[in-house]
């Protein structure tokens, strides 16, 4: 038996999934959504939690919702099933781009959204996708329920704004017309990124770029927006050059960790290049849906 | 530590157990029920050799504890063939040699059981990035990818005769 003992309740109540984890505070509670993080942790026993709250069978924390200015997915929502939904792919398709990148179809089909921006992994595409789009996340605990912007919510490694009585039930993000891109670099089909980049922008009638929003995964303990980036290109009709340097700026200021999959320096020659042809990528969709 | 009623339907037959949370659905597949056709090997979700397939999905049975999969249908390796008679991805692998080892085949052959229901006709390339998630560190993957496509072309003739028949 790999993972070490621990007490199980797959509630249907979200009350009661709450009332749950106040109850076993002692035990070290974790919630259980898909498992393709917390699962392999307590394989290796990196992980004991002495109490899981299995949230598959809670009610109201599996839909997708599309409105005509926000998609709100349920945190339990699989990730293949938000891959393969049409309203996802109205409302956002950055994330959608973003899923087909994350792992493999036999662990986007048990993995979840909501898991993975909880789990907040340094070099996770959604976390950078919800950054970009200015997502809100809805937390509940005992003290009822509060809504986060991403911008608050990613912490550092592994660590979120959520605390360890509440549990994420939405992630609600903001439908924006425009163009958008996923790119990354990852050592193979289905890693994690080494770096990722998640641009959403739109351009007006004659190529002005009207409003930016880029992230990036795997250059710091949280995903990062890449403002000075945003703020060059807003107001102006991008050309290769000054792409180039609206990307400069934000580079200049990475500083990522080198590890085997990269040293510093190579990262931040990834992240110039990918942040590039993301912008570019966008643009060009941008354009051709005006 | 308490253990758990739960029921699995596997491979058809439905059965009740009870199960440590912490027993992981490969496990009781292998130990609990016998069937050790799905092998284990990394144990953290990245060779796919455990790979079975809930309610017609491939997952991991190695990340997935048993209590999660309470109430689901199961599929595994040993639900292929029917008697004597080969499935027809079987069939391909053993004439295409789309094995040599054999050790990820149980994982490998689910997912393509998987990727045909979802597109009985699919491009070679297609099936070279599906397979992706499942490593096999023999064949190379290119007579695997020609044992897919060929499953796919008789399993395609066969669903046409099927019709016929019925029709
Ligand atoms: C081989 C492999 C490759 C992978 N590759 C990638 C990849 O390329 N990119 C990537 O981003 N991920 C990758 N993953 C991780 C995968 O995406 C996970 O599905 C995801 O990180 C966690 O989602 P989950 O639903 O499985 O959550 P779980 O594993 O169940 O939970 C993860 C953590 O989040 C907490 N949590 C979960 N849901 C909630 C909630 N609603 N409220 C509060 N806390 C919650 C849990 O308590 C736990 O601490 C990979 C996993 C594997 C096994
Ligand atoms: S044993 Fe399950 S993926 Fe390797
Ligand atoms: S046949 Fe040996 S690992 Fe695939």
């Amino acid at each position: 038996m790999k993972p070490a003992a621990f007490d199980y309740a797959a509630p249907t109540r979200l009350a009661d999934a709450i009332d749950l984890l106040v109850a076993h505070a002692d035990a070290e509670p974790r919630v259980l959504a898909g498992g393709q993080s917390l699962v392999p942790l307590m394989n290796f026993r990196l992980a004991q939690p002495g109490f899981l709250v299995d949230l598959q069978h809670v009610d109201g924390l599996s839909d997708i919702r599309l409105t005509d200015d926000e998609l709100v997915i349920g945190a339990m929502v699989r990730q293949s099933t938000a891959e393969e939904s049409a309203d996802a792919a109205a409302g956002a398709p950055l994330l959608v781009e973003a899923l087909g990148h994350v792992a493999h179809p036999p662990i986007r089909n048990s993995g979840t959204i909501g898991g993975s921006i909880a789990h907040a992994d340094p070099s996770a595409e959604l976390p950078a996708v919800a950054l970009a789009l200015d997502a809100t996340m809805t937390a509940a605990g005992p003290g009822g329920e509060r809504r986060i912007p991403a911008a608050e919510f990613f912490r550092g490694p592994f660590e979120t704004a959520l605390g360890p009585d509440e549990i994420l039930t939405e992630v609600r993000l903001p439908r924006r017309p425009g163009g958008h891109a996923f790119v990354e670099h990852a050592r193979t089909h289905g890693g994690f990124a080494v770096v990722a980049v998640a641009v959403d922008l739109a351009v007006d009638d004659a190529g002005t770029v009207t409003r930016a929003a880029i992230a990036l995964s795997g250059v710091g303990p949280t995903p990062i927006r890449a403002t000075a980036t945003e703020q060059a290109l807003v107001g102006t009709v991008p050309d290769a050059e000054s792409i180039r340097s609206a990307v400069a700026a934000t580079v200049a200021v990475l500083s990522p960790a080198g590890d085997v999959h990269g040293s510093s320096e190579t990262k931040v020659d990834m992240a110039r290049s990918y942040l590039r042809r993301g912008i570019e990528l966008a643009l060009d969709r941008a354009a051709s849906r005006r | 530590m308490s253990t758990r009623e739960i029921t699995l339907t596997v491979n058809g037959r439905r059965t009740t157990l009870s199960v440590e949370p912490r027993k992981l659905l490969v496990d009781v597949l292998r130990e609990d029920l016998g069937l050790v056709g799905t092998h284990i090997g990394c144990e953290h979700g990245v060779c796919g050799t455990c790979t079975v397939l809930r309610d017609g999905r491939s997952i991991r049975s190695c990340t997935t504890f048993a209590v999660q999969a309470d109430g689901a249908d199961i599929r595994t390796v040993e639900g292929l063939a029917q008697g004597p008679e080969l499935h027809p991805l079987q069939e391909a692998f053993w004439e295409k040699q789309g094995l040599q080892c054999g050790y990820c085949t149980p994982g490998m052959l689910m997912r393509c059981v998987e990727i045909l229901e979802r597109d009985p006709d699919p491009t070679p390339q297609s099936v070279r990035e599906q397979i992706a998630s499942n490593l096999c560190r023999c064949t190379g993957y290119a007579t695997i990818t020609e044992a897919v496509c060929a499953a796919a072309e008789v399993m395609r003739s066969g669903a046409r005769a099927g019709t016929e028949v019925a029709s």
